[in-house]
C-alpha cells in the first residue's frame, strides 16, 4: 500500500481552500483506477513497472542545493534574467528579482498568496485531469505562479527552477503562468533531481488576448528518477504561444502536452529536442486542440536514441467541427543510434472541419551514412563526425527555442550527454 | 614526395564485380585523367578509393606513399593525405563548413580555419555567405562544387580524387575551380586522379596523362591526344572490345549506389 491518502494530503501546509482543494483531489484519486498499458494513452509507457508505494511524500525540510546545482544557467542567461525562484522538495529555498518584477505589477511566487489563487489554480489543467494530474493536485506542496497583468511585458527570462533532492521521496511541482491580454513574458522552467525519487510536475499555461508566451522546460533529471509530467496550454483569440522542452534526464520520462487554441487566431508552437541514453525510456504524448476557427499550431519534436534508451512518441492534432481555416502541422523525427535503442512514433489526426490544412510527418532512422562518410572523406574521425550530425540534427530545435539565453545551455547540455555516451561506447 | 600506387584492385557491389584489376600509378604534381562511358565503374573507383562502405574490395592495393589505404576508416585515409571531390556532395544539416574543417584531422591545431576559408572563397569566387551555413545546404549544384575546391585548398591534401569536377558548373565557375586545382599541383604539389566523362575540363586541368576505363579497368593508357580521340570517336573502340560489366546476358544494367542519377540523359 502507499501513503498518498487523504489524511497524508490534509497534513500538507496552506490555506483553508487549498487543504480542501487537496482533500477532495485525494477522494477521487482514491476512487481512481491507476492507469493500465492497455490504454491508447499509455501504450508503449513504462507504466506496469510504475510503482507509487516505492516512494514517500517529501518531508518538511527542504534539501540543500548541492553546489553547481544549476551551474551553467546562471552564465548562460547572464543578465537576460529577470528573477530567479528556487524550489526544492516541494518548497521555494531561494528567489532573486522579484521586487524589481512586482513593480511591474508581476507577482512571481506561491500561488497561495495570491489574491485569486483560488480561482487560477486549475484554471487550465482541471480539463486534462486524469490520474497523475490528480495526484499532484491532492500532493502539491507549494503552487507556483507567474502571474503577468494585462499589457505588460517583461524583458528578462522568469526562471523556476525544481530540484528533487530527498532520496524516494515524490514531489509534486506545480507552476501556474497566467499572461494577461496583450502582456509578454518568457518563461524557463528547470527540472533536475538528485536520485531515486519520483516527480509528477503539472505546468498550467494562460495565454490571454493577443498575449505572447515563450516557455522552455529543461528537464535534467537524474537516471534514476521516474518523471510524468503534464503540461496544459490554453491559449486565448490572437495569442501566440511558443513552448519548448528540452528533455535529457529521467529513468522513464513522461510528459503530456496539451495545448488547446480557444480564441480565434490563436498560434502554439511546439518544440521539443530529447536524447535518451542508457536504458532510460522517454514518453511523449501531445494533443493540438483546434478550438477556434483560424488557429495554427505547428508541432516539431526531434528525438535521439542510444544504447538501450528507448522513446515514444504519440500524438494528437484534433480540429472540431467550428475551427475552420485551421494550420495544424506535426513533425516526429527520431534517430536511432545503435542496435538496441528503440523509437516509436504514432501520429494522428482527428479533423473535423474540412477548411483546414493539416500534415503529420514521422520518421525514425539511423544517422545518415552519406553524411557521415562526406564528414569522414575530410579527414573528421567517425565517432566526431556522428556527433556533428546528431548535435546539428537538434539544431532546428535549439535555433527555435523561445528563450534564447538557455540556447548555449542546451547545446551544451545535449553535447555532454552524447560525448559521454559515445565515450562509454568506445 | 608523394605517390599513389593502385594495383590489380578488384571490387564488388552487392556480388556484382565492378573493378576487374586496376593498375594505376600518379605521381605528385601530376594529373592523370580516368575516362569512361557511363556504367564502367568510374565512380566505384573514386569511393573505393576514398573507402566508402558498400563497396567489397577483393583485391589489390591501394598505397599513398606505401601507406595501404585499403582496410582503412574514410578519415585515416584523409589523414594518410587523401581527399576526395564528391561529384555529388551531400547535404549535412546543422553542422557548418567551419566546424567540419576544424574537427578534421588534416587540419592542424590552432589554424585559422575561418581565415583560410575567406581566403580560398575569394580565390574561387564562392560568396562568402555560404560560409555560415550548413555543408551543402540549400547550395546549388555548382556551388556545391565550388565548396568542394574550397575544402580542398583549406586541408591542403597530398593527393585528390576528382570525380566528375565540371558537373553542375558553368565555363566560368570551371576555368575557376579547375584553375584553382591546377596551382595546387604546381605550387602544392598535389597529385590528381580526375574521373571525368567529358574532355572539357581538360582546357583548365591540363592531364599529364589520359587512361581510358572500360569493363571495371584501364584499357589503354597515353597523353592528352587520347583525350581528342575520345571526344571525336567515343568509347566503342574499347566497350566493343571487352565484355562490359553490364552486358551479362539477363543482367540489369550496373547502377553505381552512389552515381550519378541522371547519368542516362547525359549520353
Amino acid at each position: 500500500m502507499h501513503s498518498f491518502t487523504t489524511d497524508a494530503a490534509r497534513s500538507l501546509p496552506g490555506p483553508g481552500w487549498l487543504a480542501e482543494r487537496r482533500a477532495a483531489a485525494a477522494e477521487r484519486f482514491a476512487a481512481a483506477d491507476p492507469p493500465t498499458a492497455a490504454a491508447e494513452e499509455w501504450r508503449y509507457s513504462a507504466i506496469a513497472d510504475f510503482d507509487l508505494a516505492a516512494y514517500q511524500l517529501a518531508g518538511t525540510d527542504a534539501s540543500l542545493l548541492p553546489d553547481g546545482t544549476w551551474a551553467g544557467v546562471d552564465s548562460a542567461a547572464n543578465g537576460a534574467v529577470a528573477a530567479v525562484l528556487d524550489v526544492a522538495d516541494g518548497r521555494i529555498v531561494a528567489s532573486t528579482g522579484l521586487e524589481e518584477l512586482s513593480k511591474q505589477g508581476v507577482q512571481v511566487g506561491p500561488l497561495a498568496d495570491a489574491a485569486d489563487g483560488a480561482e487560477l489554480l486549475g484554471s487550465v489543467a482541471d480539463g486534462a485531469a486524469d490520474y497523475f494530474t490528480l495526484l499532484n493536485d491532492a500532493f502539491v506542496g507549494c503552487p507556483i505562479v507567474v502571474d503577468v497583468p494585462a499589457g505588460v511585458a517583461v524583458d528578462g527570462v522568469i526562471a523556476v527552477r525544481h530540484y528533487a533532492g530527498a532520496d524516494r521521496a515524490a514531489t509534486f511541482p506545480r507552476l501556474v503562468v497566467r499572461v494577461g491580454p496583450n502582456g509578454s513574458a518568457k518563461v524557463l522552467d528547470m527540472q533536475r533531481s538528485a536520485g531515486p525519487a519520483l516527480v509528477v510536475p503539472v505546468v498550467e499555461l494562460d495565454v490571454g488576448q493577443a498575449a505572447r508566451l515563450g516557455y522552455v522546460n529543461l528537464q535534467q533529471h537524474d537516471h534514476r528518477t521516474t518523471q510524468i509530467a503534464a503540461h496544459t496550454a490554453r491559449v486565448e483569440r490572437d495569442a501566440a504561444l511558443v513552448a519548448a522542452s528540452v528533455v535529457l534526464g529521467g529513468g522513464y520520462a513522461r510528459t503530456r502536452t496539451d495545448t488547446r487554441l480557444v480564441g480565434r487566431g490563436a498560434s502554439g508552437d511546439l518544440l521539443s529536442a530529447y536524447f535518451g541514453s542508457g536504458d532510460q525510456i522517454l514518453d511523449f504524448r501531445t494533443y493540438q486542440d483546434h478550438a477556434a476557427p483560424d488557429t495554427t499550431s505547428n508541432l516539431l519534436y526531434k528525438g535521439a536514441v542510444g544504447d538501450s534508451a528507448r522513446s515514444v512518441y504519440t500524438g494528437l492534432i484534433r480540429v472540431r467541427p467550428n475551427a475552420r481555416g485551421t494550420n495544424a502541422f506535426q513533425t516526429n523525427r527520431n534517430l536511432k543510434l545503435s542496435e538496441d535503442a528503440w523509437a516509436e512514433s504514432v501520429p494522428n489526426l482527428e479533423i473535423e472541419n474540412n477548411d483546414v490544412r493539416c500534415s503529420h510527418a514521422s520518421a525514425v532512422g539511423p544517422v545518415d551514412p552519406d553524411q557521415v562518410f562526406y564528414l569522414e572523406s575530410r579527414g573528421v574521425p567517425t565517432p566526431v563526425a556522428e556527433r556533428l550530425i546528431v548535435a546539428g540534427f537538434f539544431d532546428e530545435v535549439i535555433d527555435g527555442l523561445p528563450v534564447r539565453a538557455v540556447e548555449d545551455a542546451a547545446r551544451e547540455a545535449l553535447a555532454l550527454k552524447l560525448n559521454q555516451m559515445l565515450k562509454a561506447a568506445a | 614526395m608523394s605517390t599513389l600506387v593502385i594495383e590489380g584492385l578488384r571490387a564488388s557491389v552487392a556480388g556484382r564485380e565492378i573493378l576487374t584489376g586496376v593498375d594505376l600509378e600518379v605521381a605528385a604534381g601530376e594529373v592523370h585523367a580516368v575516362m569512361g562511358p557511363n556504367g564502367s565503374g568510374k565512380s566505384t573507383l573514386a569511393h573505393v578509393i576514398a573507402g566508402r562502405s558498400g563497396y567489397d574490395v577483393l583485391d589489390g592495393s591501394v598505397r599513398l606513399d606505401g601507406t595501404e589505404l585499403l582496410g582503412m576508416p574514410a578519415w585515416r585515409r584523409a589523414e594518410a593525405g587523401l581527399f576526395l571531390a564528391m561529384q555529388y556532395p551531400t547535404e549535412v544539416p546543422g553542422v557548418s563548413l567551419l566546424n567540419m574543417l576544424t574537427e578534421s584531422v588534416c587540419t592542424p591545431e590552432g589554424a585559422a580555419v575561418a581565415e583560410q576559408m575567406r581566403s580560398e572563397a575569394g580565390r574561387i569566387g564562392l560568396d562568402e555567405q555560404f560560409l555560415q551555413r550548413p555543408v551543402n545546404v540549400d547550395l546549388s549544384g555548382g556551388e556545391r562544387k565550388r565548396n568542394e575546391a574550397l575544402q580542398l585548398g583549406v586541408l591542403k591534401p597530398a593527393f585528390a580524387v576528382i570525380d566528375e569536377l565540371d558537373s553542375g558548373l558553368d565555363v566560368d565557375a570551371l576555368r575557376l575551380v579547375a584553375g584553382r586545382i591546377e596551382e595546387a599541383t604546381e605550387h602544392d604539389g598535389l597529385g590528381v586522379l580526375a574521373i571525368t566523362h567529358y574532355s572539357r575540363v581538360f582546357a583548365h586541368l591540363r592531364p599529364d596523362s589520359v587512361h581510358v576505363f572500360a569493363g571495371g579497368r584501364i584499357q589503354e593508357s597515353g597523353g592528352s591526344e587520347l583525350a581528342d580521340e575520345l571526344e571525336a570517336e567515343g568509347y566503342e573502340r574499347w566497350t566493343g572490345a571487352v565484355p562490359q560489366p553490364d552486358s551479362d546476358a539477363g543482367a540489369t544494367p550496373f547502377t553505381d549506389p552512389f552515381g550519378d542519377p541522371f547519368a542516362d540523359l547525359l549520353t
